[in-house]
């Protein structure tokens, strides 16, 4: 047995229940005359809905294949031998489910030497190899292609990428080594980091061509015929295939010091994949690839073996999988029809609404609002912003028509109503109004109708009391801007039926967002942690700590945006609504700061003022802050920060807010933009050992979203 | 409005190679709204003066037009070989002149001005449409002895022709058969197959059919060369005990996809178009359903009429070998010898395979290629018979000769 075979063997049996990918050898013989070819198709017997992955047996099979091409190249039987994938898809990297298994970093390195021992072989086999990349090719499916000596891509190709750095690994297959010595160092930046941290921005097939990867493009209708005629005119010198020189200069410093430059905006060195990735990229400048494959290795079974990547693999399936599934939603089945939206108000954030039902329902959506202009200016924000869409080509002329028909406003809540299934209100916080506007619309809506609200920190309960029909209404509350932020949490009252829930479920799924259930406790989920941790933050300067300290205490965590700059996007007048929300609920953990009060009470919008370029506390403002005389050190502010979050999100749990810390994580990744290197925070408390220290114990079992036990 | 009847002529045609129909066939898992779609690139890739925008219609044969050949296929077709949207569409059928008969009618539309250019073209996967898929015959049809019962089943009128003709003998069958082979395997070795053939790529899962994953074919898959009269003689007669008609001395169940250009002839001319042949005329007859192999015979009389030429005009026949017996039950009606060597020079339909509605446009090709090599040539033919006892025959000019385009 080869030291391969005996690495891989060893890797399958930590991973027993790999989806294992096949590795078909067929023969067949070129056009022109070229020769008798073995081409390689990777398929794990699904269909295109599963992908074809890279676990210990898959790679088995791959290496075994080669056994067989190899054998047949020495013998002179075939003149070349090709890779491509199943329909629709190439390869997309390593198997997720296998990484997290690992355990020991021995089995970490082996997992990143077995690939890299298989792939070497195709590049080392005496005959010309080639890649077909015919479908979704990522992580280890792109590489295996990089080791080939040709490269063809299908038009077709809907996404291609290197998404490691966005998981928290490096492209540790060849990625980090090939790709710059194939494209250049500024290239090969582009798609091993800046895509990878722009929310693993994938490339389309003209691209991949376009950005020199592959040697030709063919489009999708006869994709693999193409290439086969393609490789049967190389390998006859027929066609030369031509490759730009790679400028090994100081370009390449400047390409790396550009990664740097990107990955310090995202994560502000807050997590190691990125950096580890640009190093290597740094040492491949000498084009020694055997040097780069060493410190691919050991890069991957140090982040492996890290909290980072666990955390990252953790929050990629929270968002995949889980938001996908909310847990303790009612069976879909209960969900009735919506077949007619109603919102009631027709400000900035209804409009919003509006505009999103209309889109994703594709339903008469009918704006109310108390008088005749507020309801003009309501459609007419609906009207123009469909009006943008078309100018973007995002839909054509019959999608606009179709969409501005179907928004109306009307007055009259009866004739508005009267036909509606789901009404939404987003009218002004305040109780005595919402319950006013559902006596109102209950008096004229269907029976069946559902109502829900986009309140923020009001009580859906309380919201419901005075209704004949409390069962009927839900929270569903959304995040500013609607269109970017996925989260809807959804609230059940006290009341609140299984079918309406069931609706509301439903409806989210139509909407595209990630729906996560949550009881009716103030102010949910992602605004009572964020409001605990921006007081603690408040707390800090109020007593004494200089503002760009409290401000760089938290920098590590990596987080969008810092708090102060948070506020300035929520508004500071709003941000200081829900703090005297969760106040009056929890006064002995939410303060109200006088410092914000005060800066609301001069209308300043923000801390800031940018004149500089940069963000530097405006001076009126610094002459509005109280502050007392105790100064911490960012280390003592970040433990009183983080003390306070793990606090805060021990007692949501233990008053079953959400069903599990998972969904607490998930509402923080997909409603506050929080990353994934930490996570949502969870994973991160747990193993900065705040969570311990705080509460006595880790939020999440050991290898959930660490490295197992 | 004044009206001129214009000149049509096939400027190019393409097609896959043919499989073997079934589970070990090459084209088992492809389907056939791909296999049109290949033919048709191929097409275009071959005549890159032939501007996609200016295509006129896209008619595309098959005898079962349902699942992957439903659809109206010549629309789909056209939608997924990425033609402009502009490009129209429809579906033919007529059986096996499926194509045959997808050509005749866009010239007649072009002759008529409706058209200048037409991609015309015919498939058949009779793995996953075998013949007789999904057919609902009206009872009258036996009720009141519309048609004999075999009219049905092409391997009993085949036997019904051999009755007809005693003279023609299983023996001449197998001969002429065994010839079939012999000519088919010498034009692969000459590469005159292998310039009209688009490589079309292939997916295998089952292993019992060979080795699993993607291929490339480029060669037609029924040939059996080196096939004797011995080989020939022990095969079973499955459509009559005792009977004549074998799997040897007919064609097979196969898959398959043709295409062609056909456009007028100034419309060629103006795009810098190759002009293969010159439609001369055409016919369509129908005789009894129970001895369709008949067919070619009066559609051949017909089109020989139309077109003020008698059989001794026609120098290059391109016979669709449905069956043995039917191709000689025609050149005995002509006295031609059985291994005339003006008749299927390439080889037929017994040796390449027969996918019902596609095959016309393999004629049409192979005589076209023909026209070239000999320019001495002036007049050539295509004929089929067609399912229900009917034949067609196209009749065509050969631009290369000195006296093409002029009078008789």
């Amino acid at each position: 047995m080869s030291t391969t075979a005996e690495l891989l063997k060893g890797a399958a049996e930590l991973f027993p229940d790999e989806v294992v990918t096949s590795a078909h050898v067929r023969h067949l013989d070129l056009p022109f005359g070229a020769g008798r070819f073995a081409l390689i198709t990777l398929d794990n017997g699904f269909d295109h809905t599963k992908p074809t992955t890279f676990g210990p047996q898959s790679l088995a099979n791959l290496d075994k294949a080669i056994d067989q091409v190899e054998a047949e190249a020495a013998a002179g039987d075939i003149v070349g031998v090709g890779i491509t994938g199943k329909p629709f898809i190439f390869a997309v990297g390593a198997d997720l489910k296998g990484v997290e298994l690992l355990k020991e970093h021995k089995d970490a390195l082996a997992i990143g030497k077995g690939g890299h021992e298989v792939f070497k072989r195709l590049a080392a086999l005496a005959v010309p190899t080639f890649a077909y990349y015919n479908g979704a090719a990522m992580g280890g499916g792109v590489e295996v292609g990089l080791h080939c000596k040709y490269r063809t891509v299908s038009k077709a190709l809907p996404a291609f990428s290197l998404p490691e750095v966005f998981l928290g690994l490096v492209p540790g297959w060849g990625g980090c080594t090939i790709l710059p010595n194939l494209i250049g160092a500024d290239k090969a930046v582009q798609v091993i980091i800046e895509n990878s941290l722009n929310q693993n921005k994938q490339l389309k097939g003209q691209q991949v061509f376009d950005l020199g990867i592959a040697d030709a493009i063919f489009e999708g209708a006869d994709f693999l015929e193409q290439s086969l005629i393609w490789t049967a005119q190389v390998l006859k010198g027929d066609v030369e295939v031509e490759r730009p020189v790679i400028d090994r200069g100081e370009a390449w410093d400047q390409a790396v010091a550009k990664g740097r430059f990107i990955a310090d905006g995202k994560v502000h060195g807050a997590a190691p994949a990125a950096y580890r990735a640009l190093d290597i990229i740094a040492a491949a400048k000498n084009g020694d690839l055997q040097q780069g494959y060493d410190a691919e290795d050991k890069a991957l079974a140090d982040l492996i073996m890290g909290g980072e990547l666990r955390s990252g693999i953790y929050a990629f399936n929270l968002v995949q999988k889980r938001g996908k599934r909310p847990a303790g939603a009612p069976d879909k089945n209960l969900a009735r029809p919506v077949t007619k939206v109603g919102v009631v108000g027709a400000g900035l954030m209804a409009s919003q609404l509006a505009l999103l039902f209309l889109r994703r329902l594709e339903v008469p959506v009918v704006l109310t609002d108390i008088d005749q202009e507020r309801v003009d200016k309501g459609v007419g924000y609906v009207h123009a912003e469909i009006d943008k869409l078309l100018g973007k080509g995002r839909i054509n002329q019959d999608k606009a028509n179709r969409l501005k028909a179907l928004v109306t406003g009307v007055l009259d809540k009866a004739e508005g109503f009267a036909d509606a299934d789901f009404i939404i209100e987003a009218v002004f916080e305040e109780i005595g109004v919402k319950q006013q506007v559902f006596a109102e619309v209950e008096a004229v809506a269907p029976a069946h109708a559902i109502f829900a609200t986009n309140t923020s920190s009001l009580s859906v309960s309380e919201m419901a009391s005075k209704l004949k029909n409390p069962e009927r209404v839900v929270g569903f509350h959304f995040f500013n801007p609607v269109a970017v932020l996925p989260l809807l949490e959804i609230v059940r009252g006290e009341k609140t039926d299984d079918a309406s829930l069931a609706t509301a479920f439903a409806v989210a799924k139509k909407l595209k967002k990630t729906a996560v259930l949550t009881k009716d406790a103030p102010a949910f989920v992602v605004n009572r942690i964020l409001t605990r941790f921006m007081g603690e933050i408040q707390n800090v300067i109020d007593e004494g700590t200089p503002v760009e300290v409290a401000e760089k205490a938290v920098e590590p965590l990596g987080l969008p945006m810092s708090p102060l700059v948070l506020l300035e996007l929520v508004g500071p007048a709003i941000g200081l609504h829900v703090s005297e929300t969760l106040n009056r609920a929890f006064p002995d953990r939410f303060t109200v700061s006088p410092n914000l009060a005060a800066v609301v009470k001069a209308g300043k919008r923000g801390f800031y003022v940018y004149d500089s370029g940069k963000p530097e506390l405006d001076p009126e403002v610094a002459a509005l802050l109280k502050q007392g005389d105790v100064v911490l050190t960012e280390e003592q502010v970040r433990d009183r920060v983080l003390d306070a979050v793990a606090q805060e999100i021990g007692l949501m749990l233990d008053e079953g807010v959400v069903a599990e810390a998972q969904d607490i994580d998930l509402c923080l990744i997909t409603g506050a933009g929080w990353p994934f290197h930490l996570g949502g925070i969870t994973p991160y408390l747990d193993r900065e050992g705040v969570s311990e220290r705080v509460n006595g114990k880790k939020f999440l079992a050991p290898g959930v979203a660490s490295v197992p036990a | 409005m004044p009206r001129t009847v214009r000149d049509v002529v096939f400027v190019d045609g393409v097609r896959t190679p043919f499989g073997k129909a079934g589970p070990k066939g090459i084209y088992h898992e492809t389907r056939a709204d791909d296999l049109v779609v290949k033919a048709i690139r191929e097409l275009l890739r071959r005549n890159p003066g032939l501007d996609p925008k200016k295509i006129d219609e896209v008619a595309i044969a098959a005898t079962t037009q349902i699942g992957d050949q439903g659809l109206t296929i010549g629309r789909t077709a056209g939608i997924l070989a990425g033609l402009p949207q502009s490009v129209p569409g429809y579906s033919i059928d007529r059986m096996c002149a499926g194509a045959l008969t997808a050509v005749t009618t866009v010239a007649g539309s072009i002759a008529f001005g409706a058209y200048d250019a037409v991609i015309a073209g015919g498939v058949e996967h009779m793995g996953r449409h075998p013949m007789g898929e999904g057919v609902d015959p009206n009872p009258r049809f036996v009720s009141e002895k519309l048609v004999d019962e075999s009219a049905l089943f092409m391997g009993m009128t085949a036997e019904n022709l051999h009755d007809r003709y005693p003279h023609i003998t299983k023996q001449r069958a197998d001969e002429y058969a065994v010839r079939s082979q012999e000519k088919a395997a010498k034009a692969y070795a000459n590469g005159k197959i292998q310039a009209d053939l688009v490589p079309v790529s292939v997916r295998r899962t089952n292993p019992e059919a060979g080795e699993t994953g993607w291929g490339l074919v480029t060669a037609d898959e029924p040939m059996r060369p080196g096939t004797t009269l011995e080989n020939l003689s022990g095969l079973k007669t499955p459509f009559r005990v005792h009977g004549r008609v074998t799997a040897g001395n007919a064609a097979g169940l196969n898959d398959g996809a043709t295409a062609s250009i056909i456009a007028s002839e100034d419309f060629a001319r103006e795009n810098n178009l190759p002009v293969k042949m010159r439609l001369v005329s055409y016919a369509f007859a129908g005789v009894e359903p129970e001895v369709m192999g008949y067919g070619p015979i009066p559609a051949t009389e017909k089109a020989l009429a139309k077109a003020g030429l008698s059989i001794e005009d026609i120098n290059l026949f391109e016979i669709n070998e449905a069956f043995a017996v039917q191709v000689l039950a025609f050149l005995d009606h002509y006295g031609i010898a059985d291994d005339d060597e003006r008749v299927n020079q390439y080889g037929g339909a017994i040796a390449f395979g027969h996918p019902l509605a596609s095959s016309g446009v393999r004629l049409m090709t192979q005589l076209a290629r023909q026209f070239e090599e000999q320019p001495e040539v002036r007049y050539g033919l295509t004929t089929m018979c067609v399912g229900f006892g009917m034949g067609a025959t196209v009749i065509w000019e050969n631009p290369n000769h000195k006296d093409a385009g002029g009078d008789k």
